[in-house]
Formats: structure tokens, sequence, C-alpha cells
């Protein structure tokens, strides 16, 4: 049950960035459109690694015997998203700084008649 | 219960996300944009990934607002109404 | 009209591939089995309390290096497209007012709690939720602050530039002193195990991920400068 929700938000998400990237004209829109993307992708990982009643998997001296390490959730997908997240980042930040040269040169903040950015 | 908050928490996100494509105004767009990270980090949180969610917290809604910012900031006087 | 025609084709493909799985998966009953190697692996070897660590520095972390590597390839390119644009650009229709005492007074008091905060935050990244990648963004927010503030004009580019390329070299060379007093790359089991608990434990984990918190520090407060003083 608890998958399916996150699993519902982030495949709405996801739509909802894509609808973003294919409708707007304007950089930093379609930019925030990858962003959301990224989100959806996010949230969709996390529900991946969900377990029915799952701790975070964390222990110290007095819950680390067998059967709490065996109620935690799945700490692998969390390990990708924390690297995944910086990665977000640092690749947003290259898109909004190669989108500032395109408008400084182009003078305008929408892609009409780029033909090579827009389909 | 936990089921009702999340589904609010969703709805929040989903909203905020419409908004975010939507809005005419970039720096508003751009503080909806934030508020979806935000809202996905206290979902990570009730779903037992506190990493993920300081993580998501710092650098989804903080950092990557503050770039958008500084970058909107340097550009929007050439204008260009959706 | 062909293009919002192409759009709704597009959206309608992705949902109807996507949200047929929600009606197929269920909640999981437990943990996958690799996982649970790692569960239990790394409470009893490393003696990591946070095994979201374990995972992130020691089983997977020839993926941590590679992921350092791109944010570094990603800072570089930003400084590298801004770099002409320094003079080019300066038709600056806004410009930035001075900041004012409610903001230099508050950062004052703010800037030391924030910084031994982030601190704190790698250094304990075995024990406790965070770790490196969190504590060097909470670095990077406290500069961001000092920019606001006014306590730095302009960033040492070569102070950040050697704190940057210390710790990316300390890194590799803790992985390969891994491979020659113990296991593999990036094995810490050469440091002293410590106390299951406390904070000098797990071998060398505290140690790497204070390395990629210094790294990912200095790199996002060079992309901050970089966006912000172009």
């Amino acid at each position: 049950m608890m998958t399916n929700l996150l699993f519902i938000l982030a495949g709405a998400l996801v739509l909802v960035g894509l609808w973003g990237i294919l409708t707007r004209r304007n950089i930093f829109k379609i930019i925030i459109g990858f962003s959301l993307v990224d989100t959806g992708v996010h949230v969709f990982l996390v529900a991946i690694g969900y377990v029915k009643n799952g701790t975070a998997p964390i222990f110290d001296k007095e819950y680390s015997s067998l059967h709490s390490l065996l109620n935690t959730v799945d700490p692998i997908p969390s390990a990708l998203v924390l690297t995944a997240i910086v990665i977000g980042l640092a690749v947003t930040a290259l898109m909004l700084s190669f989108a500032v040269r395109l408008i400084l040169k182009n003078r305008t903040l929408l892609v009409d008649g780029k033909k090579e950015l827009k389909w | 219960m936990i089921i009702v908050v999340i589904i609010i928490l969703s709805l929040i996100a989903l909203v905020s996300a419409i908004m975010a494509i939507i809005s005419t105004d970039m720096v508003s767009s751009i503080i909806f944009g934030g508020v979806v990270s935000l809202v996905a980090s206290v979902i990570y949180l009730v779903y037992g990934s506190p990493d993920v969610a300081m993580t998501e917290a710092a650098i989804g809604s903080g950092l990557t607002t503050v770039v958008f910012l500084f970058a909107w900031f340097r550009v929007k006087h050439l204008g260009g109404k959706e | 009209m062909i293009k919002r025609f192409f759009t709704i084709i597009l959206m309608v493909f992705f949902a109807s591939l996507f949200f047929p799985l929600v009606g197929l998966i269920s909640d999981r009953d437990s943990v996958s089995s690799l996982a649970k190697d790692y569960l239990v692996q790394g409470r009893d070897d490393f003696g990591a309390a946070n095994i979201v660590t374990a995972v992130v520095v020691s089983y997977r972390g020839l993926d941590t290096l590679g992921e350092v590597t791109v944010l570094f390839a990603a800072a570089a390119g930003i400084s590298l497209v801004f770099k002409g644009l320094r003079n080019e650009g300066k038709d600056k229709k806004y410009r930035v007012n001075p900041p004012s005492e409610i903001l230099r007074t508050g950062a004052r008091v703010l800037l030391p709690l924030i910084f031994i905060f982030g601190v704190y935050i790698f250094i304990n990244g075995h024990l406790t939720p965070g770790g490196g990648f969190q504590g060097g963004v909470v670095i990077a927010s406290g500069i961001l602050l000092a920019f606001f503030a006014g306590n730095i004009k302009e960033l040492n580019h070569g102070f950040v530039t050697f704190i940057e390329s210390a710790a990316g070299f300390s890194y590799v060379a803790v992985g390969l002193l891994g491979i020659w007093l113990a296991g593999g790359f990036l094995d810490p089991r050469f440091l002293p195990m410590g106390e299951f608990g406390s904070l000098f434990s797990a071998g060398a984990i505290p140690v790497i991920y204070s390395l990629i918190g210094l790294k990912v520090g200095s790199e996002m407060s060079g992309i901050i400068d970089a966006i912000r003083s172009y």
C-alpha cells in the first residue's frame, strides 16, 4: 500500500516534468521540468527500497540484534539516491550556466526558432 | 493514519509541481520547485531513509533554489513573456 | 498543432507504460539477500552503525569516487562556461544591495555554528544520519551566507583548490592503503575498529567520509561562487 502510493507520486511527478519540458518555451521552465523529473526518479528509487514496517538502517549497541537487522528498509537504493541527488544539483547548475550563456547571446529567454533546441 | 499524511503530502507535491510549470512569474515558479523537493524530503523521512531526506532538504530545496535564483536574476532584465 | 499531438501521444505512452506497474507490486516483506549481507556484515566487519554509510563509503566506494569525479567535472565545466562572460556581460540592470545590519550581525553569530554543524555531520556520518555529502553542502551554505553578509568579498580560489585537490588525493591514497593493508580498494579495516557506536570506530570510514565532505564542500562553494560572481 505504502509502496503503491509512492509509485503513483513518482509517475505523476515524472509526467508533470515531461509535460513542462515538452510544452514550455522559456528555458528556465524547461530546466525546472528537468529537475522535477529528477525528483520523480528519486521518489521512485526510495519506493523500491521500502520494506513493510521498515525502520532506518541505523543501529546502536542495544538495538543491534539480528531480528532488528532484518526489519530495516533496503540500504542500497538509499545509497544510490544519495549520490544521485548531489549529481542532480551539479547537472542542474551546468544546465543553468549554459542557459545563461545562451540567453545572453540570443538576448531572449525563449527558445522559439532555435531548431537545435526544440523539435 | 500515516497513509492519510502521505496522501496529503503527495497532493501538496503534485500541486506545487503543476504550479511550478504553469506559473507565469518565474520567481514563484522556482520557489514552487523548491517546495516539491522539501515535501519529497518529508516523504523520504516517513519512508525510513533519513540520509536521503537530509540530502534532499539541503541540496534539492536549498542549494538548487539558490542557484536557480542567482541565474534568473542575472538574465531577468531580458524579459520575455511565457 | 502536430507538436501538441506528439506531446500528448508521448505522455499517454509513458503513463500506460508506467501506471500498470502500480497494481502489480505490493510492499516487500523483507530486504533482498544482498542487502541482508550488507546489513549483517556492515555491522560485524566494519562496525558501522549507519549501514547506508557503509554501503556508500566501502561496499560501493568506487561508485562514490566516480561520483565525486563527476561533481568535479561539472564544477570545472561551469567555471569554463562563465569564464568568457566576466567582461562581456557587464550591462547589469540589477545591483546587489549592501547587507543590512541584521544580516551582518546574524551572520557573525550563525557562521561558526553552521561550520561546526557541517563538520559534526560529516565526522559522525558512521553513527547518525548524514555524512560527507550533507556536511559538505551545509558548509557550502555557510559560505553562501558569508557572501550575502559581506564577510567574504571574493572566494580565495587558491585555498579552495588546494583543499579540494588535497582531499581528492588523500581519498585515493586511503583507498590504495586499503589494498595494501586490508582486503581491497577502499577497505576501511586497516585502522583499529574501536568500540561499536563510539566516535572513533569503524576503521577508516570517518576519515574517508570527512575527506568526501571537504571535497564536496569546496566544490559546491566553487559552483556557487562561479554562478554568483561572473
